[in-house]
């Protein structure tokens, strides 16, 4: 397949400029000229008003997906204990769900677990299928895939959600080659196309520099994994819902993978992620002295510490507490980022917090723009003046 | 125990740009390297024939240019290369990627084990592992982040959790994708890495023909999920800049956390 254009017939309008994903045209001599990195895409295809480019390629058509129902998420639990990614995701399937009008349905595997389905439930699911095995007492990667590729084939959901956790991402590409459909890794904003009713499936690349919408028009489920931290829990306490139970069948020498051992590491620190204040500190805070401070704040806050990767790299706070693209997510009330220059990497992890507070001495510093409120000024005096304050009334 | 290597060559996306008018990235000038989580499958492979024999072929998917991280992970020690390389596997996502990497696979034969880095620095989608291990119908483990022990049947593995980590008995053949604590990769040794850059280097360049595979099964054609938009990063806000000395700005500020709610402990 090829993707090229017929000289005369270009008028020079730039449509295609604009809506190609990867930057491949560009003008030349007041005409449209497609470059080396052109992937053949054919977005370019329809926006050209003078049909100025061509393609050898056959159009695609679009199987009909209408028996494809229903929004699904993977109800993820390690030992009988529900990983909060679930319910968050169970959040945005209401969302999504509501605009389709179509219902919701959590998959619970484990052993002994039944349980669990009344929270999902009260987290919004309508349906519960429950498959229960010892084998699959813990998870492992083909006896998952295999329960869950039963329920795909004999439900046919329409999109089915899974965390973006080390379970999440072991299964969810698994589940998607064995049922034949794609996969957008790493959501951060799912949304219904108002025209197809299709899934938009936003996530960053190339490091949090580029944010990229992704359709998956061609298969069904529309799957994607999302961080955790990134969707919002809507509990609904009063809902009722339905559970329904899978027998599967399984051969431990079909399964691969023996676990041997589980070693709980204790935590080092706290958990970052559950923070309603966070204050993170950025290189400007100069050393781990500096950190005291900020501690102090936390403190009084009833917050916790959290940091750039690169105070992280230096030593100054554990990796546990690194906020940003190859950190953690967070969602605070109050996120206050004291010496932080705002790197696209670190805000990636932590722009969905409610208010941002920013202080840094350099006015021109990114992390102003995407704070509610900045104070420019050296965080060593803005911080104690901070503590001083808040400590004298108890407002 | 022969084991096969997928690498990736990546942007050093430490260093993007973006193009200010456009939002998309500026990828001139840009280093290729190798990803990073794939040198340490690289390392593990070259350590695991250390001790055990066999061989460790190199299998990279991408533009000519590519070569280059053939020639340093032989370098590094890897026996052989092969750079499918094709336009027609051009804007492949990972459906395509998978289906195009596991065909090579097939047609190389037999193999212990397949490595590879647990994501790519340029996308971290994490997926391609997993869907060349279901393709080729070979049970998987993620995450690895050490290489305890291995038998003529299994090799036995630690999986890193959010919270620790599991040991692992893993039944060969199977794929592995690991991650940087596994272990310490190695320089390339300069005489491997010189002979491995000139002509009769033991690199093979295969096609989409090579490989068995029609067009319309592979690249943007054959995907799954395409990209239909991209664009910078919002995550402007309101940005207003508290003025005064800093007793003032402070008291302003807490006045305003104390009108949305907020309160000392």
């Amino acid at each position: 397949m090829t993707v090229w254009i017929e000289a005369e017939l270009c008028d020079g309008c730039r449509r295609c400029l604009k809506i190609c994903p990867y930057g491949a045209l560009e003008l030349r001599d007041g005409r449209a000229y497609i470059l080396e990195q052109c992937t053949f895409c054919g977005a370019c295809l329809n926006v050209c008003k003078k049909g100025a480019i061509l393609t050898d390629a056959e159009p695609r058509t679009i199987p009909d997906f209408s028996d494809r129902k229903g929004v699904w998420v993977f109800a993820e639990q390690r030992d009988g204990e529900l990983n909060p990614v679930s319910l968050e995701l169970l959040g945005k399937a209401q969302v999504l769900a509501e605009t389709l009008n179509q219902e919701i349905s959590a998959l619970l595997l484990g052993y002994r677990v039944s349980d669990l389905s009344k929270t999902l439930i009260k987290y919004g699911a309508d349906n519960v299928y429950l498959v229960e095995h010892k084998a699959l007492a813990d998870y492992r990667t083909l006896a998952y895939t295999k329960a869950v590729e039963e329920l795909v084939r004999k439900y046919k959901p329409n999109i089915f959600l899974i965390g973006a956790s080390h379970i999440g991402r072991d299964l969810a590409p698994r589940v998607s080659r064995r049922v034949g459909v794609g996969l957008t890794a790493d959501c951060t904003e799912l949304t219904i196309d108002p025209d197809e009713g299709i899934l938009l499936q936003t996530r960053p690349a190339f490091g949090g520099n580029v944010m990229a919408t992704i359709a998956n028009r061609y298969s069904r489920p529309q799957m994607a994994t999302v961080r955790p931290g990134v969707m919002e829990a809507l509990p609904k306490p009063d809902k009722k819902g339905n559970m329904i139970k899978h027998k599967v069948s399984l051969l431990e020498k079909e399964i691969g993978t023996k676990i041997l051992e589980v070693v709980k590491e204790k935590k080092k620190g706290v958990d970052i992620t559950k923070a309603k204040v966070i204050v993170a500190g950025g290189r400007g805070v100069g050393d781990d002295k500096g950190f005291k401070k900020l501690q102090k704040l936390a403190a009084i806050l009833g917050g916790e510490v959290a940091g750039t990767r690169i105070v992280v790299e230096k030593g100054w706070i554990p990796s546990e507490n690194q906020v940003g693209q190859t950190g953690k997510s967070v969602r605070p009330e109050i996120y206050i980022a004291c010496g932080v220059s705002g790197a696209i990497q670190h805000r990636a992890g932590m722009m969905n917090s409610r208010y941002i507070i920013a202080i840094n001495t350099d006015p021109r510093a990114a992390i102003f723009q995407v704070a509610d409120w900045g104070i420019v000024g050296d965080l060593h005096e803005v911080v104690p003046e901070m503590i001083k304050q808040l400590k004298g009334k108890n407002f | 125990m022969d084991i096969i290597v997928l690498v990736k060559q990546v942007p050093d996306t430490t260093d993007v740009k973006l193009d200010p008018k456009t939002g998309n990235i500026i990828r001139e000038g840009l280093d290729s390297i190798i990803n990073p989580d794939d040198l340490h499958a690289l390392e593990a492979a070259i350590s695991l024939k250390e001790t055990w024999g066999g061989k460790v072929t190199v299998i990279s998917m991408g533009p000519l240019q590519a070569i280059d991280a053939l020639s340093e992970a032989i370098g590094m020690g890897a026996d052989k290369g092969i750079l499918l390389s094709d336009k027609a596997f051009a804007g492949a996502d990972t459906w395509a990627t998978s289906f195009t990497l596991g065909k090579a696979i097939k047609k190389l034969g037999k193999y212990d084990l397949i490595l590879c880095g647990r994501q790519a620095i340029d996308g971290d989608t994490a997926q391609i592992g997993p869907q060349v291990a279901d393709y080729l119908q070979i049970p998987q483990t993620t995450y690895v982040c050490e290489i305890e022990k291995v038998n003529k049947k299994s090799i036995f593995v630690k999986r890193q959790l959010e919270n620790g980590y599991e040991r692992i008995q893993c039944v060969l053949p199977a794929l592995l994708t690991v991650i940087g604590e596994l272990n310490m990769p190695r320089y390339p040794d300069v005489g491997r890495l010189i002979s491995a850059c000139q002509e009769k280097a033991p690199i093979k360049f295969w096609n989409a023909a090579d490989i068995g595979v029609k067009t319309r099964q592979i690249g943007a054609e054959g995907s799954l999920t395409h990209v239909i938009k991209t664009f910078a990063p919002k995550f402007k806000r309101e940005g207003e800049i508290l003025e005064g000395d800093t007793k003032d700005a402070v008291r302003n500020l807490i006045g305003k956390l104390a009108e949305v709610g907020m309160r000392s402990e």
